[in-house]
């Protein structure tokens, strides 16, 4: 099962990220969110306005360098990674990489596919690809069958907006 | 007083020994770029493996060097933060242990500080206060510098930092990896005119900065145009044009809101010869004037922690055996001077 959107601009982008922030926030377990897309994609634009939409304010900086970027929001841990840098999935490993995955932390990581055998499987995985139009993006959400299921709804109303 | 400096804080491995009479008496650097060229990035494992291997020998050459013995050392200063953890844990591990074995004082340095101070090794140095712009691959900040440990910041990326569009907008023009410098170097065969790149967050108010939707906008760029040469050229001249342009007004701000006159410019992108050619003369024509590292002290450097750690030492700041790394720290944490 998965569903397929295409978002004609920023202002798309804002209430998709937003709607399934609003989604995300309802859910009491951890959720994983794998964001994927080339460089310019607009993950980092994605990332922002679900953040901001979970409650937290003030930038969103770019976890490239740092390879993850931690916030609290509401007594909810929430995890931002890029794996961009990386080398070897092994080397999470060294960085813990288990312990973040815990409790009912939401874990967000872009350029997933640098961390494969090493990351669990996700909640949510997205595929950010470029569209016809300069701003046009197609979203391609796959993951776990329940979750889209849940989300079925939304995401529809989302790409007919 | 002579300071060895110990500066681990993402993939160069640098020491320097600094002496408060005769300067700079030696600095040695060994970097992991080519080591990680084959992976696309700085590979975090890799880098604190590399540390280990280089730090000491390294230290060896940079003491004989500076003809400096133990007995002639007044302390070691490494940095503490922020940076990649395990990185960082090298640096401290060796510092702290070497210190302990030559019973000098250790202090803990903040990597950005190293970068603000970075001009002060050189000849002609500005007086406080300036306005600091620390601008590379992990960082950018527009700072109010009071004095030593005196530190504002009035603004910094909200997204991704100065250097890191550059490397990425290079990776998207097929660049080999670091890109930076690749860029820039591909951007001196450009024609000015031919791509207007948006001049990110200049439109309102405020000194924050936003890059990442530069790398978004060379991306359609170079997807909507033609994949020659001289096009790719024309490109990386109108990105290039767009990051100084921006960092100039930002900073020309900043100048208008604290009334200051001079410009500290450091950090791997300072070392830019676009950004400098439009600095100097832009500042010139408003009466300001600019500061830089030498080419060789814009990037990651020992010289500039074993400077800032010297200036904290000399105030007696030398800290207790209890200390951490700290990958992430708040520049405006640190005490003043």
């Amino acid at each position: 099962m998965s569903h397929t959107i295409t978002i004609k601009n920023e202002a798309d982008t804002q209430i998709f990220a937003e709607s399934l922030a609003d989604f995300i926030a309802q859910q009491d377990t951890g959720f994983v969110i794998f964001l994927d897309g080339d460089l310019g994609a607009g993950k980092t634009t994605f990332s922002r306005y679900l953040l901001q939409k979970l409650g937290h304010e003030g930038a969103v900086k770019s976890p490239t360098y740092t390879l993850v970027e931690p916030y609290t929001i509401a007594d909810r841990a929430i995890f931002h990674f890029d794996l961009y840098r990386l080398g070897d999935p092994s080397e999470l490993e060294f960085m813990g990489i288990r312990d973040y995955f815990s409790g009912n932390a939401l874990v967000l990581v872009e350029w997933s596919e640098k961390g494969a055998g090493i990351l669990p499987e996700p909640d949510l995985l997205l595929s950010i690809a470029h569209g016809s139009a300069e701003t046009e993006r197609t979203i391609h959400l796959s993951g776990q069958p329940h979750i889209l299921q849940l989300l079925g709804a939304d995401v529809t109303a989302v790409a007919h907006d | 007083m002579r300071i060895l400096g110990f500066e681990t804080s993402c993939d160069e491995t640098g020491i320097a020994v600094y002496d408060n009479e005769q300067g700079l008496l030696a600095h040695q650097l060994y970097s992991q770029v080519k080591l990680h060229a084959d992976y696309g990035g700085v590979v975090p494992e890799l880098a604190s493996r590399d540390h280990v291997r280089k730090i000491i020998p390294l230290i060896q050459k940079t003491l004989a060097e500076a003809k400096t013995t133990a007995e002639d050392l007044d302390g070691i200063a490494y940095t503490r933060g922020p940076g990649l953890i395990g990185a960082l844990l090298v640096g401290s591990c060796v510092a702290r242990s070497l210190a302990f074995a030559w019973d000098l004082p250790t202090v803990g340095v903040h990597h950005m500080e190293g970068h603000l101070l970075a001009p002060m090794l050189e000849d002609e140095i500005p007086a406080f206060p300036f306005i600091a712009l620390l601008v590379s691959g992990g960082h950018s900040m527009i700072v109010d510098v009071q004095g030593i440990g005196r530190y504002k910041v009035l603004g910094e990326s909200i997204d991704d930092a100065a250097g890191e569009a550059f490397d990425k907008t290079a990776k998207l023009m097929g660049l080999d990896y670091p890109g930076g410098p690749l860029l820039a170097k591909l951007a001196e065969q450009g024609e000015p005119g031919h791509y207007k790149f948006p001049r990110p967050m200049t439109d309102r108010p405020g000194l924050d900065l936003s890059f990442s939707g530069l790398k978004t906008f060379a991306a359609n760029t170079i997807r909507a145009n033609a994949d020659d040469p001289q096009t790719r050229a024309n490109i990386a001249y109108a990105f290039q044009e767009a990051v100084v342009d921006t960092l100039l007004i930002k900073s020309k701000r900043a100048l208008q809101q604290t009334g200051y006159k001079r410009v500290v410019i450091a950090g791997g992108v300072s070392a830019n010869t676009m950004l400098r050619t439009r600095f100097d003369s832009e500042l010139k024509k408003i009466g300001g004037a600019v500061f830089y590292p030498s080419l060789g002290l814009c990037t990651d450097n020992g010289a500039m922690i074993a400077y800032a750690g010297m200036q904290r030492l000399q105030a007696g700041q030398i800290e207790t055996d209890n200390v951490r790394s700290l990958p992430r720290w708040p520049l405006e944490d640190l005490p003043p001077v």
